[in-house]
Order: structure tokens, then sequence, then C-alpha cells
């Protein structure tokens, strides 16, 4: 009998069954994922064709971890009053711990229905292997994966046409300066942007946008966000908004059932946050796994994200505020950050974008700053003769 | 046999930091540890193609500027998710204020 019961092989839940063994546990493991497939890397899925996945771990990882990975299995039902879950087939697997790591779906909005989406090894296939010069895509979003797959897309010589509803790209994501580098970096490799304008239909031969232009296209493609994976917690009674609500330890309501990676609603600097990052996923995996095991300690990992379009990698630590005004160090060669303070001085959000890996050290560093709370000298973070490392060291520059 | 080759001068690395080297087609990394001891370890992560020179060193500890994967750099080894595969490692040796590794 499997002790512990994971719902989805994705990132998290992979995670989570791998730290559940480093930290000892020597019960039963379970890992139940719906797809076919072995677990896989999804940020690849945009960023790179054609597709072969990069799978998280070999099958023989699992077998070796005494893992028992199910794939092709759904769970339709978690029984909380008899501590079982009911799959697809039919059969129940009883837990004395669950942890609920389904990730999240693109979203569609009403009117989408013919576009195709961007989230599995098989959505990524139908698409990428498709891309190459004499295919007009159309895509709906500019967010960051509606963007890499622009970016994708174009190197291979693919037609690319992206429209956004909002002014800018990236709205919920960066500041408005890396937005605008980022726009101009697509317009300069040919493709074209269509900002502030909203998406009256969508056909699977192309888009009526609301101010009534036709833009024709082979292949529609809608990246407007993702939505959490809740029907399971909320149909056992789960508390949910905007994610399976959980506390500091990733704990459900349930106190045998706990949530993690993208689907989970999560306390953070007093405020609740659901995160789209696939290392937060990771961590929050391992934090779960932890805390099943009877760890009290709170999730308190500073949120970090990254997103790679052409040769541009863009990075942000914390969660950038509208609010908030910023210093901006450059870096040279085009690659700059913006950091924002709070009204306290303390650091709360870096974002950089540049050539490579241009932005990483500092935006690592920013980091801890962040983790260790503290109040960084805007002068300091200005100059980028100053090491942010002996910013974090306390050391007098 | 050794293969040893002269990679930098020790005031080229700066304490508790790492520079790239690139030798017959092949990227290093050399380190200076906070103690002022010297490592070299491949200088591509084992994740994806990253080069570890735009890391940050914290202690023992290079991470990858990618996705923050975490080596030792004086063994190796890979220090979890996302990376699994230890890093190579290079006998190194100090002389007349050269660091010197054995690519062999
Ligand atoms: C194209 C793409 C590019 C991305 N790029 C980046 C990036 O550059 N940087 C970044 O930080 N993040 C990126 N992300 C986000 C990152 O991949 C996610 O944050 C991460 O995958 C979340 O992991 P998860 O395990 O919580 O959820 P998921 O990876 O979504 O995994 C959930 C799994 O649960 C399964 N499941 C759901 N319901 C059930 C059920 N009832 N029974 C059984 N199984 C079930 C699903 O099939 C799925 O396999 C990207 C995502 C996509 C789609
Ligand atoms: S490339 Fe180094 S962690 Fe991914």
């Amino acid at each position: 009998m499997s002790d512990i019961l994971i719902i989805g092989a994705g990132e998290c839940g992979v995670r989570a069954a791998f730290a559940l063994r480093e930290a000892g546990h020597e019960g039963g493991i379970a890992l139940i994922g719906a797809e076919p497939h072995l677990p896989y890397e999804r940020p690849p899925l945009s960023k790179t064709a054609p597709t072969a996945p990069k799978i998280i771990a070999e099958e023989a990882g699992y077998v070796e971890a005494g893992i028992a990975l199910m794939r092709c299995s759904r769970v339709e039902s978690i029984n909380r009053a008899e501590r079982r879950v009911r799959l697809s087939d039919g059969s129940a697997l009883p837990y004395k711990k669950l942890l609920i790591a389904t990730g999240a779906r693109a979203r569609r909005f009403p009117g989408m229905e013919a576009a195709r989406t961007l989230r599995s090894l098989d959505d990524a296939r139908g698409i990428l292997d498709a891309l190459g010069p004499g295919l007009r895509l159309a895509i709906i979003g500019g967010g960051f994966i509606g963007l890499e797959l622009a970016a994708t897309a174009r190197k291979l010589g693919t037609e690319v046409t992206l429209v956004e509803a909002a002014e800018r790209l990236m709205a919920r994501i960066v500041p408005a300066e890396i937005a605008e580098a980022m726009a101009g970096r697509h317009r300069a490799e040919g493709a074209r942007l269509i900002l502030g304008t909203g998406v009256a239909e969508v056909r699977t031969n192309g888009i009526t946008l609301a101010d009534g232009r036709i833009i024709e296209a082979d292949m529609v493609v809608a990246g407007v966000g993702a939505e959490p994976e809740t029907r399971l917690a909320a149909e056992a009674g789960l508390e949910v908004a905007n994610g399976i609500v959980v506390d500091g330890r990733l704990a459900t309501s349930d106190p045998h059932i706990f949530a993690a990676g993208d689907c989970c609603s999560f306390p953070f600097n007093g405020a609740r946050v659901r995160l789209e990052s696939w290392r937060c996923a990771q961590d929050q995996g391992a934090h779960a796994a932890r805390a099943m095991l009877g760890c009290e300690e709170a999730y308190a990992r500073v949120p970090w994200f990254w997103s790679d379009q052409y040769d541009l990698t863009l990075q942000v630590a914390g969660l950038p505020d509208p609010s908030l005004g910023h210093v901006r160090r450059d870096l040279g060669g085009g690659a700059f950050i913006l950091f924002q303070r709070d009204d306290a001085g303390r650091l709360v959000s870096a974002s950089g974008v540049g050539s490579g890996n241009a932005v990483a050290k500092d935006i690592r560093l920013a980091e801890m700053i962040m983790e260790k709370g503290l109040r960084p000298d805007p002068t300091q973070l200005k100059d980028p003769a100053v090491n942010l490392k002996t910013v974090l060291k306390g050391v007098p520059a | 046999m050794s293969e040893w080759v002269d990679a930098c001068a020790v005031d080229d690395v700066e304490e508790e930091d790492l520079i790239r080297f690139d030798h017959d087609g092949k990227t290093f990394a050399i380190y200076r540890s906070p103690d002022d001891d010297f490592f070299a370890t491949d200088g591509i992560c084992t994740h994806e193609h990253a080069l570890l020179a735009d890391g940050l060193v914290m202690d023992y500890i290079i991470e990858c500027p990618k996705h923050n994967g975490r080596f030792d750099y004086r063994t190796g080894e890979a220090k979890g998710a996302p990376v699994c595969v230890n890093l190579k490692t290079y006998p190194v040796k100090v002389e007349d204020g050269r660091v010197f590794i054995d690519v062999a």
C-alpha cells in the first residue's frame, strides 16, 4: 500500500516524490499522472523546436527510488472521509497523506475555442512540428508563452502575427521598460505585433480583431494565461480561490491533504499568490514533501521566473509592483535590471533583461538580498561597478 | 598521463568567484574559494547548455545562471534538482602566481 499519494506527475509532483525519499520516508509513494509520457520539463516546449522531450528523470530513477509512477492515470475524485482517491479505471487507492500537484491548464476565452493552446508535450508537437517558412502563425496573447513561441517560430522562418489586448506586452509579469525592450526585439526579428487590440472571433484559418481587421493564418495559438487545475479539490470541499488555498506549510484545510505548484494559492509577504513558475513548482514540491513528513516550517522562498526569447533572457525575482518606482542598473551590451524598493526601503523585486545570462548573477544576488530583508542603498544598486555580493554581505563598498 | 595547462594568473580570479578558461575546443571553469584555494571543473552546466562562468559562487557552491542548478565545485557534486549529473573536476596546481589545470 502506498501511504503517500501524489496527484499530478509534473515538475512539482515529481520533485515531491524524490524529496520524500531524500527526507527519509520509507513507506510507499505513488505518483499518479494523467499524461502518457515519462514526466518532462514544460519550459522547453515553447523555446525549442522540433520537440524531443526533456525528461525530468529516467524511468530507472523512479524504480530505484521506489516511486510507483502511474502514467495515463487520472484521479477522478477524492474521498476525504475514507481517505482514498478514485481513478479513471474505477479502482481506488487509499492514502495517509495526499499531495495535489495538478498544475494548471491553458485558458481559452469564449470565442477562442478554435485556437490551439500550448501546455503539454502533445500540444507542442502539434504546433512546433508545423513551424517553418510558408506557415502563417497567429498568436493571441503577449505573455511569455506567446512571445517565446513567436521567437521560436521566427527563428524557423515562420510568418508571425501576435495580437495583445493590452497596450503592452507581458503586463502581468514585468515592468514596461523591459516589455518595450522585448517588443523592439520581436519587431526587429520580423514578428508583427498588434497591441491594444482585442479579438472578436477566432477561426482555424484566422482571427477577426475587435476593430474589424482580419488576420489570415494557417494556425492560431492562444497564449492567454492558465487556470489552476482545482476541480478535484473543490469537489472534495477544500477551499479554492484562484488556486487551492494552502497555509504556509502548503497544507489545505484538511490536515492530510497538501497542495503545491501551479495549482495552489499560498501566503507570501502578507498576500495570497499563485505562481506559474518552474522553480517554485520544484521548491514547493520539495517543501510539501517535508511538510507531509511533519516539518512545520513555512515556505518562504522568493519567487523567481525566467523567459528566453531569441538570445535574450529575462529574469524576475520577487513580485514587481506597478505602484512602485524603480532604480535602474545598466550592465552594458543593452542589459539592464530594474530594482523596486518598498516604503521601508526593502528590496521587493528585481527584473532584468539581457543577452544570454548577462543579468543572472545580479538577479540571484538581488533575490538573496530580498530573502534577508535588507535595505540596499539605491546608489549601490544603480552602480554596476558595485558588486551586489558586497551589498548582500553588508561589507561597506 | 597528466597534461598540465597554464590557465590563468592567480589574480585573474577574484576570491569566491570563477572565470572561464577555454582550451582545445573545451570550456573549463576555474574557481578561487573563500580560503584562497583553486579548483577547476567543466565550464558548462550538466542540465542544459549554460556557461557556469556567468553564475554565482557562494562559499563552495557554483550556481548555474540559467536555472539555478547548484554544484559543489570542489567535488563536482550536483546538489539537487534541476541538476542531477555531476560536473567533471580537474586537478589544479598553483606555481609562481599561475594556475595550472590537468586537462588529461
Ligand atoms: C510552454 C511553457 C513554457 C514555460 N516556460 C517557463 C519558463 O520559461 N520559466 C518558468 O519559470 N516557468 C515556465 N513555465 C511554467 C512551468 O512549466 C510550470 O510552472 C510548471 O510546470 C508547474 O509545475 P506543476 O507540477 O505545478 O504543474 P504541471 O507541470 O502543469 O503538472 C501537472 C500535471 O498534473 C497532471 N494532472 C492534472 N490533473 C490530474 C488528475 N486529476 N489526475 C492525474 N494527473 C493530473 C497534468 O496532466 C500534468 O501533467 C512554462 C510552462 C509552459 C506550459
Ligand atoms: S542549464 Fe544549468 S540549471 Fe539548467
